[in-house]
């Protein structure tokens, strides 16, 4: 779950990093409020879940309540990067004399949590070459000692005050990772601000598998409605722009459906896992999520593991009788109990396919016709 | 010969008294796996399909030799339960578990290296040595002895490779799931490197996904080894930053695509498959 930058921040004061003064508003009124109160020059930034957020004209600055509050109004009615604008930061505008990267993220490879920093913050760290990055692998044995901040101090160049203020941030940031169950917190820039370490930006991700012990974060949804709807029923599911509604069982197969009907020529409209060992009930809502996205065919992939192939025939023929189906369903059946599945599907007049390939060119091939 | 386990290890099965295990111990058992005990605090003296219960991994270690164990408890059990069995000591952890916090599996992954345990998942299918042993939860029909190794991150997925190899005739000397998590204990590598040295394995099929850099970094030791490595990768057709069922399914920063790893494994010089059922062809031509 990916935090707005106003939470994020609101996460770093309650972990004692310092950022700017500032409110979140979500009209221009409010703004002059604010930009009074802060008594100074003000950056107005949209509260948006994506990046490159002042390329598109989402970060402006104002010199005085008046700006401010015009400066929101133009950002409150813009859509940036897909997403619509409904809420704007205000805080004071802060002096630059240094702007620097820190993040800390889970390394896959190393199975470790990774610092990464840089004394060229303020720009995407993937445009920075390599040779003024620093990475350090943290043991989560031992975490984050002092030493590891100071050879981090070191190699970006900073000194005195501000480093031990680094440290300081540094180890502040690596408890919250850990508390908040944290897939990345990133401060871009952590800007040298008269001496003092201010994050100016927050991206905060929290872990989804940790977020029923995460209970005093706030709510984030990013999912569309249909995505959410297959969340609740424990469902996989991502929408996709395509006409062949898919459904499978298992992430890999799932992918992999997708992507021999891409080779076909297909479009799918979704990725649906619908997980090992999903019942009769749980495979028919299943199924009524696909009906959501207006197919033009619907394609099965089962291999049945723990899946029964008589559980997917019963829930496609209870869907079909219950609300009936008005697209052709292509469906391929293999695995446990697969000839009572099959028998099932027969007696209601669908025919299984054996194998992907031929299911998945059957399903290319209706989907295309239809158009 | 197998790798990791083979027919005289000895399983046992912690979360035994739950309904996913009491049905893969079952499972297990009809495929010849010697689950000696499970574990279920609170059920000692009960049994599983005749197998006995345990309050605590150390009281099972205590009356019998455990080779390896099995995880079939809850997201947030998992860590306490990886940590019993790291703790008394035994050497392959499989865990099943899915939903695992990140932050768990980099304490247990540490924990294991930390005492030389090889962890299996999370978020696995399991291991099996064809025809020896069968820890997790593949249907066991497909999975016959033969001369291919194999290795995957997702279940259903290497099921339906596996038994297409097995309707053509080639049985497999071990499949191991990676799991489909960011966290893996075992990496390709590790397994690859087992592969490599196992006489019974001749031709290796790796079946990667989108997300993260395991299979770029499987490929710089395929280009060390002897033997053919056929190779598919789905999510071809996935789109950047959505996450693909697997946690670890995910395009992040223009990082981890399938363009990206197919051309690590070509260089390296693996075969790589366009499609699952395209792997058993593959394989066939190298076998010659």
């Amino acid at each position: 779950m990916k935090l707005f930058e106003h939470m994020g921040k609101d996460l770093f004061s309650s972990f004692d990093i310092t950022v700017p003064r500032g409110r979140i508003v979500t009209d221009p009124g409010e703004a002059a409020k604010v930009a009074l109160e802060i008594g100074g020059p003000v950056v107005v930034k949209s509260q948006i879940l994506a990046g490159k957020r002042g390329k598109g004209g989402g970060i402006r600055f104002a010199d005085s309540p008046d700006q401010a509050k015009e400066a929101v109004s133009q950002v409150l009615a813009m859509v940036l990067n897909g997403h619509k604008v409904v809420k704007v930061l205000v805080e004071e505008k802060i002096r630059i004399d240094l702007e620097l990267y820190l993040a800390i993220t889970v390394d896959g490879e190393a199975k470790k949590p990774l610092i990464i920093a840089s004394a060229q913050g303020g720009m995407e760290i993937e445009l920075v070459p390599d040779e003024y990055i620093v990475k350090k692998h943290i043991d989560i044995s031992m975490g984050v000692y002092p030493f590891l901040s100071r050879e981090i101090s070191r190699r970006l160049g900073l000194t005195g005050q501000v480093s031990k203020d680094f440290n300081h941030v540094l180890t502040q940031l690596y408890k919250l990772f850990r508390e908040k169950d944290a897939e990345l917190v990133e401060i871009n820039p952590l800007v040298v601000s008269d001496g003092k370490l201010i994050a100016a930006d927050a991206k905060v991700t929290i872990d989804d598998d940790a977020l029923t012990r995460q209970k005093d974060l706030p709510c984030v949804e990013e999912r569309t409605a249909i995505e959410k709807q297959a969340h609740d029923l424990g469902l996989a599911f991502v929408e996709l722009d395509g006409n062949i509604a898919v459904m499978a069982n298992g992430a890999g197969m799932s992918m992999g459906t997708l992507d021999t009907l891409s080779y076909y020529g297909g479009k799918p409209a979704n990725f649906l896992d619908a997980g090992g060992g999903t019942g009769m009930e749980g495979t028919a809502k299943a199924i009524e999520l696909l009906l959501q996205t207006d197919p033009k065919v619907i394609f099965i992939n089962i291999f049945g593991g723990i899946t029964r192939c008589d559980d997917v025939a019963n829930a496609l023929i209870q869907v079909k009788k219950a609300r009936g189906i008005p697209v052709p369903v292509v469906i391929r059946l293999v695995g446990t109990n697969e000839e009572e599945g099959i028998r099932i599907l027969k007696e209601n007049g669908i025919t299984a396919y054996k194998t992907m390939q031929e299911a998945a060119a059957k399903a290319v091939e209706i989907a295309n016709n239809a158009n | 010969m197998a790798i990791i386990i083979n027919e005289k290890t000895n399983v046992i099965v912690q979360g035994i008294t739950g309904s996913q295990g009491r049905f893969h111990t079952r499972q297990m058992l009809f495929y010849g796996t010697k689950v000696i005990g499970g574990v279920s605090p609170g059920k000692s003296g009960q049994e599983v399909e005749g197998v006995p219960v345990y309050d605590t991994v150390c009281a099972a270690c205590e009356e019998q030799q455990v080779d390896a164990s099995v995880l079939f408890v809850n997201a947030a059990a998992a860590k306490d339960a990886a940590f019993e069995a790291i703790s008394a000591g035994i050497k392959v952890l499989v865990i099943i578990t899915e939903h695992i916090p990140v932050h768990d599996e980099m304490e247990i992954v540490d924990f294991a290296r930390c005492k030389g345990t090889a962890v299996v998942g999370p978020n696995t299918f399991g291991i099996v040595s064809s025809g020896k042993c069968k820890i997790g939860i593949p249907p066991n029909q497909f999975f016959v002895e033969g001369p291919v190794g194999l290795v995957g991150r997702s279940g259903t997925l290497t099921y339906e490779i596996v038994s297409n190899l097995t309707a053509n005739g080639l049985g497999q000397s071990t499949v191991v799931g990676l799991g489909g998590d960011r966290i893996a204990g075992l990496s390709f590598v590790d397994i690859l490197e087992k592969f490599e040295k196992d006489y019974c394995t001749k031709a290796v099929v790796l079946v990667g996904e989108i997300g993260g850099n395991a299979e770029e970094e499987a490929s710089q030791y395929i280009n060390k080894m002897t033997k053919p490595v056929v190779a598919y990768i789905a999510g071809k057709s996935a789109p950047p930053g959505k996450r693909m069922g697997h946690a670890g399914a995910i395009i992040e920063r223009d990082k981890g695509t399938y363009i990206g790893k197919v051309e690590a494994l070509q260089a390296a010089g693996a075969k790589v498959a366009t499609l699952p059922f395209e792997v058993t062809d593959l394989l066939c031509q190298v076998l010659k």
